[in-house]
């Protein structure tokens, strides 16, 4: 076994930041929708509420793999109807897109309950505070409830997280070239199969840890204040 | 949607998700005798006996299950040794390294699992059995994992709801599971949407009456009176 990866070194750094990108925006969409299905299942409309019950009992039981696919080549004739429509020669989804799409819907469903635990952990006193201040329901959600809510909902968003960075692996089905579709290229080229996914699960180990290390730093700033409790 | 269809490719989806079945079955049983010893050298009082399932979980809970699969399946018949060992008719199956691979992943999880529950048994009651003259080996055996198997028992179905999902992956193995058989019928019929909304009900209610199950199990095992709830 040579450690040389047979010049295919840059492919895989490059493949890297891919995953990092996708991971990245998948997050800021999965934190987006997880939000959204949060305020949906905590307001007091019922149709609101089901709204986001449903979205996250149907995301959180169905692959995720199935959601890559399903978006990829299921959104392929609404792509072509709506390029019709807007008189386009053809519009179709990048493997980058669908993978961001299906990872942040996926991500999404399991945020929503962990900012649903968090929203219901501020104590009902402080927006009793907010509306005796006169503030309306979006302020004390901006000013109140949202700042006090990212120290609580931090640990289960990390985990999340490093999930999601598993699971952009995923992407390589529909030939994202990310890490894994650049280690199969160059399992093809080199027949060493051992090695270079050897190399990739190494990558995604490091990933972890730089995120573990990331999460560490984020958690300790979000606590400034706060005195840990014993033990 | 076109419901001709879905009802048509039907027996054949329900063939996939008897695959499916079969192997998160297989795995999470596997996987949870695997990870029994694991768990508890893993809550031992000594680092160099913690040190080896610390390794173990970290490299299967840090890296991505599809890499894992790919490891087992393409990557051993790099070696000569593992293509002219006694193994190789079961390594060169996708069926035997999708399961492999699975129960490793998921013995990673459960061990981390059974971990917590050790070390949430009450310190009073290890100490009582103890005090009754039970041997450190019976106290393990009679208290802490009875009393662990109940306090863990939640996220160990959780779990198994991860692995059912997490199998779909086997699919890229050419198994025909649930996801694999969706992908073959959809090669012949060209309509994604259909299918794949047909294969994700069948994952909902294989979940749902997963979730059932667990709770029906919960309750035989009056997992709340452990509690003291």
């Amino acid at each position: 076994m040579t450690l040389d990866l047979y010049g295919f070194g840059p492919a895989l750094a490059a493949g890297t930041l891919m995953t990092i990108k996708l991971a990245l925006s998948a997050l800021a969409l999965g934190l987006v929708l997880g939000l959204l299905g949060a305020l949906a299942k905590t307001s007091p409309y019922k149709p609101l509420q089901w709204l986001g019950g449903t979205y996250s009992t149907i995301v959180r039981g169905i692959p995720e793999l199935l959601w890559v696919l399903l978006i990829y080549f299921g959104t392929v004739q609404l792509m072509r109807n709506l390029a019709d429509l807007l008189g386009i020669e053809s519009l179709e989804l990048s493997a980058f897109a669908a993978g961001t799409i299906a990872l942040g819907i996926c991500f999404g469903a399991y945020a929503t309950e962990v900012f649903r635990g968090a929203i219901l952990a501020i104590p009902k006193g402080h927006r009793e505070a907010g509306q005796a201040l006169g503030l309306s329901r979006p302020r004390i959600f901006w000013r109140l409830i949202l700042p006090q809510m990212w120290r609580i909902a931090l640990p289960g968003l990390g985990n999340l997280f490093m999930i999601l960075m598993k699971d952009t692996a995923l992407v390589s089905v529909i030939g994202l070239e990310e890490i894994m579709r650049r280690s199969q290229i160059a399992v093809t080229s080199s027949k060493e199969p051992f090695t270079f996914f050897l190399v990739a699960a190494f990558i995604y180990l490091g990933l972890t840890i730089v995120a573990m290390i990331g999460l560490h730093f984020l958690e300790k700033r979000s606590s400034r204040g706060f005195i840990r409790s014993a033990g | 949607m076109n419901w001709e269809v879905i009802i048509k490719w039907l027996p054949r989806l329900a063939e996939g998700a008897m695959l499916t079945l079969e192997l998160v079955a297989i795995a999470v049983v596997a996987g949870l005798i695997l990870a029994i010893p694991m768990g508890i050298a893993r809550a031992s009082r000594h680092w160099y006996v913690r040190a080896l399932p610390y390794g173990y979980i970290f490299f299967f809970r840090g890296t991505p299950l599809l890499v894992q699969l790919f490891l087992v399946y393409y990557g051993l018949a790099q070696f000569d040794a593992v293509r002219e060992g006694p193994l190789w008719p079961y390594l060169r199956s996708p069926y035997w390294c999708a399961i492999l691979t699975m129960t490793l992943h998921t013995a990673a999880y459960i061990a981390e699992i059974l971990r917590g529950a050790i070390q949430a048994v009450p310190s009073g009651e290890v100490e009582a059995a103890r005090a009754l003259g039970m041997s450190r080996f019976q106290t393990m055996f009679y208290i802490i994992l009875p009393r662990a198997a109940r306090i863990g028992l939640p996220a160990y179905s959780n779990e198994v709801i991860l692995m059912l999902k997490a199998s779909s992956l086997a699919s890229t193995v050419t198994l025909l599971e649930l996801t694999g058989m969706a992908r073959t019928i959809i090669a012949r019929t060209y309509l994604p949407v259909e299918i794949f909304f047909a294969a994700g009900m069948f994952y909902l209610l294989i979940a749902f009456i997963l979730v059932r199950g667990f709770k029906l199990l919960e309750h035989w095992l009056r997992v709340d009176a452990c509690q003291g709830r």
